[in-house]
């Protein structure tokens, strides 16, 4: 709880914000220390990276987005978050891409590491969806839930400011309704956001989003606002690109390893592992081992990986996974089925990016439609 | 040392730490047995199945189970076959040479929870590295098991591990050795065929019904053993086997050596066979 004059901000509180306020939000930001990650327009795409000021975000543009298909257009209005998700996802800043994870060299008899030590940043994500809030929590067992923590992810994630904006439009491969990811964004976001024509609706997380926004001028929300939000999430909801049954997912997936949609679906994949690399949930990495030319120094880097890839499974002498079948099976079983007994989760929060992104025009939500059609479980059945 | 205990936490997860070669015994034409002592002077635990990831400096990691474990000196003897960029390098380190470690990973053998079972252990080819200490284990503590079978295959009579110890073995009276080998030569008198051959002359003296079986070794002969174990009466949940995948983490973050819903690093790579049946059965998972 912050009072601040006749004030008094605490969670669970909503809020109206002037829109124009929102620089007010980003320079308080900063003055804590922080580096503000949000949405901007770069090579004909929405992505993410350091926002300093409110022209810096796509006011005004939305995204038309299809199968293999991506367009910027033009808005009629001013809108500041009238876009749905791009190529980026927060996982980049959370799990970078490319990391050192120290430095070796040799002394003597053997040799010394130096691990890497600089500080993580501190970043403030704004317009985080709730989708994405869903990934970053996945991430968050994946990385942080188990027998073993990750210190890589963990110093990144523990640092992080989170504002959260719900959408008020879904992109044409949006499936978040079907997989109760979204739109109305789950616990976790320290302030979240929702945009309606003049202003912005604030809910407060979390006491620390509470003490940010006290900073702001802003006036106590009524219930037609609130009213106003619930409308406008469940529009979003009516209106999503796509859908999927996500009913009994792993046991469908399970029982249809040997399908033959498999090896449909294996002719147009081009394993380029794209759909891994913009999804929001994908970890799977890779550690290299370099050295100078002199051998005096050695370099251990860890770095995104596909399991697309044939040496993903290269074991003893030949990859496991060598048919373009195999690997396609292994992702999507994985996002949909295993990720479950594995993180007691789904993998995959119903943000679109892989059917967007995928060059050929694969859409997950297909395929798994094409199984259930032709599930072995009904087959054997009516045979 | 061998011991049973949990392993502790690794201090930093991704950075190796050096340990040096203090032997190299050539095992076959490309295998050999490297014999390793931490530099720090640690006292190093592990349970028989465990596997560390050996770091060759600016190369490489390879997953490579410990294979024993020196009875006077207690350095680790991990067995490595090259077969690839890594391995082929590990082939040609000499003693006196410094490799990093990480480790131990992943869990062992149940060999404290199957007391008072007869213990029938199945290798084929370098999957008897990791049973290797589990059998050293088994023998320094005997009397808490009844009937204790060893059988192995390999390619040739050329392709047979640790063939000192090997002779050693069979010159016990409390432990039964069958070798076989796909191939033999002029001088092997021994049997001829897969390992699983091997079993119509075990059933005869062992009740099948009350045997532990654990065993490594290609998949295609562990899906045959499974086959042929269950139809002589050895319950699924009795059959326990190590499996092999793609590691680069082995801690359950890199995602490579996923099978199905288990990471083989930190789930494995022993699994009780329940745990797998299903998988077995799919080619290319």
């Amino acid at each position: 709880m912050v009072s601040l004059g006749s004030r008094t901000l605490t969670p669970g509180q909503a809020w109206r914000m002037e829109k124009t306020r929102l620089q007010e939000l980003l320079d308080a930001l900063r003055r804590q220390g922080y580096t503000v990650i949000g949405p901007r327009i770069r090579d004909g795409a929405i992505i993410y990276d350091e926002i300093q000021r409110l022209t810096d975000l796509p006011i005004g543009w939305t995204d038309e987005q299809e199968k293999g298909y991506y367009r910027l257009k033009r808005r009629e209005d001013e809108t500041f978050f009238g876009f749905a998700v791009g190529p980026h996802s927060w996982k980049q800043f959370l799990h970078p891409p490319i990391f050192s994870l120290g430095q070796a060299r040799r002394n003597g008899q053997g040799f010394e590491w130096t691990p890497s030590t600089d500080p993580p940043p501190r970043y403030a994500f704004l317009g985080v969806r709730a989708c994405e809030l869903h990934a970053i929590a996945i991430l968050d067992r994946v990385f942080m839930g188990g027998p073993y923590v990750d210190p890589v992810y963990r110093a990144r994630r523990e640092a992080i400011f989170l504002i959260a904006v719900q959408c008020t439009v879904a992109g044409g491969t949006c499936f978040c309704a079907s997989m109760g990811t979204g739109p109305k964004a789950p616990p976790g976001a320290d302030l979240v956001l929702t945009e309606l024509p003049d202003v912005f609706i604030v809910e407060i997380g979390t006491e620390r989003g509470a003490a940010l926004l006290a900073e702001i001028p802003c006036t106590p929300a009524t219930e037609a606002d609130r009213s106003v939000v619930e409308a406008r999430l469940e529009e979003t909801a009516r209106s999503m690109g796509r859908q999927l049954d996500a009913t009994d997912l792993p046991a469908l997936l399970y029982r249809n390893l040997e399908h033959p949609r498999w090896e449909e679906v294996a002719q147009r994949c081009l394993t380029c592992g794209n759909c891994t690399m913009v999804c929001p949930t994908c970890f799977c990495f890779t550690v290299e081992d370099v050295s100078d030319l002199a051998g005096a120094q050695a370099e251990r880097v860890r770095r995104w990986d596909s399991c697309f890839t044939t040496a993903f499974t290269y074991t003893a002498g030949r990859p496991i996974r060598q048919s373009a079948k195999a690997r396609y099976r292994q992702w999507l079983t994985h996002k949909l089925a295993s990720w479950w007994d594995q993180f007691g989760t789904s993998g995959c929060v119903g943000c679109g990016r892989c059917i967007t992104w995928c060059p050929v025009g694969i859409d997950l939500t297909e395929e798994v439609h094409a199984i259930r059609q032709t599930d072995s479980a009904l087959t054997s059945e009516r045979r | 040392m061998i011991s049973q205990a949990t392993s502790s936490p690794v201090p930093n997860l991704f950075l190796p730490s050096p340990f040096q070669v203090t032997g190299v015994r050539r095992e076959t034409s490309d295998t050999i047995t490297l014999r390793l002592r931490p530099l720090d002077g640690e006292v190093f635990s592990f349970q028989p199945g465990q596997f560390n990831m050996l770091y060759l400096f600016g190369i490489g990691e390879v997953p490579i189970s410990i294979s024993g474990v020196h009875p006077r000196t207690h350095d680790l003897e991990h067995t490595v076959r090259a077969v690839g960029y890594v391995t082929r390098a590990l082939a040609r380190l000499r003693r006196g040479d410094v490799v990093g470690v990480r480790g131990p990973f992943g869990h062992g053998w149940p060999l404290e929870e199957v007391r008072g079972h007869s213990i029938l252990i199945l290798a084929g080819g370098i999957g008897l590295a990791p049973l290797r200490p589990a059998l050293q284990y088994l023998l320094a503590h005997r009397p808490n098991y009844e009937q204790i079978v060893l059988l192995y295959g390999a390619r040739t009579p050329a392709d047979l591990l640790y063939q000192p110890e090997l002779e050693r073995w069979r010159g016990r009276l409390d432990l039964q050795v069958f070798v076989t080998v796909d191939r033999g030569d002029e001088l092997w008198r021994g049997h001829i065929g897969v390992v699983t051959t091997l079993l119509p002359l075990v059933e005869r003296f062992l009740d099948m019904r009350r045997a532990v079986v654990l065993m490594c070794g290609p998949e295609v002969m562990l899906r045959v053993a499974v086959r042929e174990l269950e139809d002589r009466g050895v319950p699924a949940e009795q059959i326990f086997l190590s499996l092999e995948r793609n590691m680069k983490c082995a801690v359950g973050f890199c995602g490579h050596c996923q099978f199905g819903p288990a990471f083989i690093c930190r789930d494995g790579p022993v699994f009780p066979l329940p745990r797998v049946r299903s998988l077995l059965e799919i080619r290319e998972l």
